[in-house]
């Protein structure tokens, strides 16, 4: 449990974090409020189903989503107006009987698909960039209660031993205070 | 007290609504019901998926047939001609991504206007749009004859040094329905990853767990994966519902910004898009209807859902009605000689019975859904959608071909009939389109579990715990 060499400073090795289960959405929101507020800064809670009251709980106010949206929006727009400039003018002129090159209310449908399709994809590939997604191995997934009924109808609270309020024995009292069905080990 | 009691007590009289999801479920039981039908066993398969899937897929090589005999002797097999160079092709074209617009609505529209009863159908419309896009999307790269040079469409440097037209409406589509085909595959994926991280989670079998896993990028439900996510969900239901709109505007363009007549008419965009709705409405009650006794999902699609889509239908349905009756006054308004012949050839031209069958269908049997009785009936509903079904593909044909065989100068009329191969890639892509869906119910989660889990009310886990 405890670190077997000098050299290793920080969490004990073997150790990744502590996980209590609460039987419902409400009393995790309740727990989460309360690890929040004593200063636990490395913790997450898991619900199979988004609840809003948890989200604020532990403080997640400002998705970076909606900036990158944007950003993927405006340069989707920009790139696909910008490729018909450049066509037109540049790549494929056509005179065709003295008509200007640049017509762009014509050009204004396939912008606007570009628009949509920059942000789209950024709103997707940045959400699971922002999430960390794709991650193929997660501590959390050792505790078999959690592998089992995370996604149908467990709710967790998971404080890790990287936090630096982390104490092995201290943690689990104050775990077992917050009133949780069960708290358990995560191997990491 | 007594006395406010008694007189408050009529007032329930008001039949209270039906909930959208039958009593006595908890998140843990909907999961379960949910999870299940693609986690059953491959040797307890139902025979009903089975045999379906073994019809869809037979059907699905007359497409690969019809197609195969095409490519191989062009173009010239189907009864496309001068002057009708758009046939079946188009018709087809139009009707099935029209089919794809109900599934963007339910998903998006809906969830921006909040109505909570799109929960039970919108993964399985959603999948409906991307596989109705699909068949869509066989049609015009067909058309080109030279379907292996289709790339040509797409802007990109070649050694040809040519680049697209972009002022021209078929451009338009190709931007308007390739973008449209990625955002809905994403925001289907998008909706599934929850859901697939459950499948992970529940499935028994080594390889069920590997694909699920690996397909649920290991999704764990944390609060910021879903803060992050509800924001992205919403962002792109945002993003989709203006790009729905602009499809089936964009479809319409390629008839509205020629000078055929009958097609130059600003009336377009607005009745195709209802056109659109109606005609996608109908082909989901259509499929839902079998389904939900087949896979017992009466707790989760129940009356009221019928009962709402039944009214999307009618109200679609009656603004398809007007764009007919507009199409008629523009006619004799425009005072164009042509227009107004090119409207009473419709009515009692060569193709008068199609224009007669497109009425029956989709403006006089709809007005069937005014009653509850109709709309409460499963069976009922079934015969109004698979009506409006014919009534949609009719409206296509007789925009198309009608205009096209007669305009301006009678020395250059024609005349139009599919032949066996427009009929068999018509029929194919049904096959297609089917195959597609019988393996979506059998391997991935038609109705989206996490969504539902929400829909349970709060006190459902409480009562749990109290047994």
């Amino acid at each position: 449990m405890s670190a077997s060499s000098p050299a290793v400073i920080g969490p004990p090795v073997g150790l990744w974090g502590l996980m209590a289960e609460f039987p419902d959405p409400k009393s995790l929101a309740q727990a989460a409020r309360r690890t929040h507020q004593a200063g636990y800064r490395r913790v997450e809670a898991y619900t199979p189903f988004p609840v809003e009251e948890v989200m604020e709980a532990l403080d997640h106010h400002h998705s970076k989503v909606p900036l990158m949206v944007l950003a993927g929006g405006i340069l989707g727009g920009l790139g696909g107006f910008g490729l018909q400039m450049w066509t037109n003018l540049v790549a494929y002129p056509m005179n065709i009987g003295g008509r200007p090159l640049i017509s762009w209310p014509a050009f204004i449908i396939p912008t606007f698909e570009c628009t949509i399709l920059g942000a789209c994809l950024s709103a997707v590939i940045g959400m699971f960039a922002l999430n960390g997604l794709p991650m193929p191995y997660h501590p959390v997934f050792n505790v078999p209660r959690f592998s089992e009924r995370a996604s149908t109808d467990g709710y967790f609270l998971v404080i890790e031993a990287a936090d630096p309020k982390f104490d092995r024995s201290g943690t689990e009292i104050f775990l077992q205070d917050l009133n949780p069905s069960e708290v358990s080990e995560v191997e990491p | 007290m007594a006395t406010l009691d008694t007189r408050l007590e009529p007032l329930p009289a008001k039949p209270e609504k039906a909930p959208m999801i039958a009593p006595g479920h908890t998140p843990g039981t909907v999961t379960e019901h949910i999870a299940s039908i693609p986690l059953t066993p491959i040797q307890k398969t139902p025979k009903w998926w089975l045999g379906g899937f073994a019809v869809a897929f037979l059907v699905l090589m007359v497409f690969l047939w019809s197609v195969g005999n095409l490519l191989v002797r062009g173009v010239g097999i189907w009864g496309i001609n001068q002057p009708v160079g758009w046939g079946f092709d188009i018709i087809n074209f139009v009707w099935w991504i029209g089919i794809g617009h109900a599934g963007t609505l339910i998903s998006a529209i809906l969830l921006l206007f909040r109505q909570g009863w799109r929960t039970s159908i919108n993964r399985f419309a959603e999948a409906m749009t991307l596989f109705a896009v699909a068949c869509a999307g066989m049609y015009p790269i067909l058309h080109t004859g030279r379907p292996w040079l289709a790339y040509w469409l797409l802007p990109y440097p070649n050694t040809m040094g040519l680049w697209p037209q972009f002022r021209s409406p078929l451009i338009w589509d190709v931007f308007a329905v390739s973008t449209y085909a990625t955002v809905s595959l994403l925001f289907w994926y998008t909706g599934l990853v929850p859901d697939l991280a459950t499948m992970r989670d529940r499935a028994q079998n080594r390889f069920a767990k590997i694909a699920y896993g690996a397909l649920s990028l290991g999704w764990r439900g944390s609060a910021k994966h879903w803060h992050n996510y509800e924001t992205a969900y919403l962002l792109l239901a945002g993003l989709s519902t203006p790009l729905v709109l602009s499809v089936h505007t964009v479809v319409s363009f390629d008839f509205s910004a020629g000078i055929i007549p009958g097609w130059h008419a600003t009336i377009f965009p607005p009745y195709f898009v209802a056109g659109a709705v109606y005609a996608g409405f109908a082909m989901v009650l259509t499929l839902i209807l079998p389904l939900r006794p087949l896979l017992k999902l009466k707790d989760f699609i129940t009356d009221r859902h019928l009962q709402n889509m039944a009214k999307v239908m009618l109200a679609t349905g009656l603004i398809v009605v007007y764009g007919y009756a507009m199409e008629f006054f523009f006619g004799w308004y425009s005072g164009s000689h042509t227009e107004r012949f090119m409207l009473m050839n419709r009515a009692i031209g060569p193709f008068r019975f199609h224009w007669m069958t497109l009425i029956l269908c989709n403006a006089i049997v709809p007005q069937a859904l005014w009653f509850k009785k109709v709309r409460s009936s499963p069976v009922a509903l079934f015969v109004v959608s698979m009506f409006i079904n014919v009534g949609m593909w009719l409206e296509r044909f007789v925009i198309i071909v009608v205009s096209l065989s007669r305009d301006f100068l009678p020395s250059s009329w024609g005349m139009y009939r599919g032949s066996i191969w427009d009929w068999g890639v018509f029929i194919g892509t049904m096959g297609l389109f089917c195959s597609l869906l019988f393996l979506f119910i059998r391997f991935l989660p038609m109705i989206s579990i996490f969504e539902m889990r929400t829909m349970v009310p709060a006190d459902a886990g409480e009562k749990e715990k109290a047994q």
